[in-house]
């Protein structure tokens, strides 16, 4: 049986484990964090969003991937 | 799209955002859908503000109150909550725009009759990302002139050998992978919102128009099902397009903000 395709998709499932995990963590944290000091929520928000644009920033990362022209073997 | 062999499913392709052109064509201002939903999203929105703002009073009628629901929900907890009330006035046009252009033009994608979101195109998103970036330098060269730039990638207590490696670094992060972030986010999740809603609806239409109804199968009755999740995905479509359109929005705002901070 043969199998044609791209492997794109599958770097990008296993970069999306990465970056999900991590944004998970952060979101997570920062919940728990406002629930602590409510007082907190704006900043604390704030720095969740720069976070989670840092970390997403590996996912998309992984779809620009697919589109770099390597040569085929 | 062009040949598919009857009676087997062919699931969508990224063809869906290249119609074909209907508009002028042969000319270099070909027009296809996407382009005229558009300039038609540019124009309700244009009409939406201009109706809407025309006739404000104190004590506000129904639809005030949900057009100042919906702007104050902009103005207080996205762009005054991170900049501030001073400098939050300062970039409001530009934050307004960007989230009623976003929202609007990823609401088509769930708009019966539309059902494309142009920002699912790469060219829109590119665009709008590039206008934040040249706003928050803008933003950081008007308040520090050139210090602006060491600001963002010299950062205090960093022991001066590893300075180089995190400048790089730093410098990397904030002028490249932003704007290329902020349009990959956009595009990609309009794009993916759009094909799952395709394969869920061709699946439908396989299930009961070719497996049930030509084929005599039963086994079509699993349209049901793909039909539901159709229905399930597009509310989840129109969450999402408030999700990116708010992001997009906090995210340039949080750029803007930090290219304002004395202090890295």
């Amino acid at each position: 049986m043969n199998i044609v395709g791209t492997l794109a998709p599958l770097a990008f499932g296993l970069a999306a484990i990465g970056s999900g995990v991590g944004v998970g963590i952060i979101v997570g944290k920062t919940i728990e964090s406002v629930a602590r000091q409510p007082e907190m929520a704006g900043r604390l928000q704030t720095l969740m969003w720069i976070g989670i644009a840092l970390t997403e920033a590996l996912a998309f990362i992984a779809i620009g991937v697919a589109f770099i022209p390597f040569p085929a073997p | 799209m062009s040949e598919c062999p009857p009676g087997e499913f062919c699931g969508p392709s990224v063809e869906e955002f290249f119609p074909e052109p209907i508009l002028f064509l042969n000319t270099p201002f070909e027009m296809n859908r996407i382009l005229l939903i558009r300039m038609l999203v540019v124009v309700v929105l244009a009409v939406i503000f201009w109706v809407a703002t025309r006739n404000l009073k104190v004590v506000p009628t129904k639809g005030q109150v949900v057009f100042e629901t919906i702007t104050g929900f902009v103005r207080n907890n996205i762009i005054i909550e991170t900049l501030g009330e001073k400098d939050g006035r300062r970039f409001m046009p530009v934050l307004f725009t960007i989230f009623f252009l976003t929202l609007g033009l990823n609401i088509t994608g769930v708009i019966p009759g539309l059902q494309i979101a142009s920002t699912g195109l790469i060219g829109q998103a590119l665009i709008m990302a590039l206008v934040a970036y040249f706003t928050f330098i803008y933003a950081g060269m008007r308040r520090h002139g050139f210090r602006f730039f060491k600001n963002q990638t010299v950062l205090p207590g960093v022991p001066i050998f590893i300075v180089p490696v995190i400048a790089i670094l730093e410098a990397l992060s904030t002028f490249i992978i932003r704007p290329v972030t902020l349009t990959l986010r956009l595009t990609m999740n309009m794009v993916a919102g759009h094909m799952l809603l395709v394969l869920c609806f061709l699946a439908t239409n396989f299930f009961f128009v070719t497996v049930l109804v030509e084929q005599g199968n039963p086994l079509g009755l699993l349209g049901v099902g793909t039909f539901a999740f159709g229905i399930a995905f597009t509310a989840l479509e129109i969450f999402v397009a408030a999700l990116q359109a708010f992001v997009f929005t906090i995210l340039t705002a949080i750029y803007i903000q930090l290219a304002l901070a004395d202090e890295h």
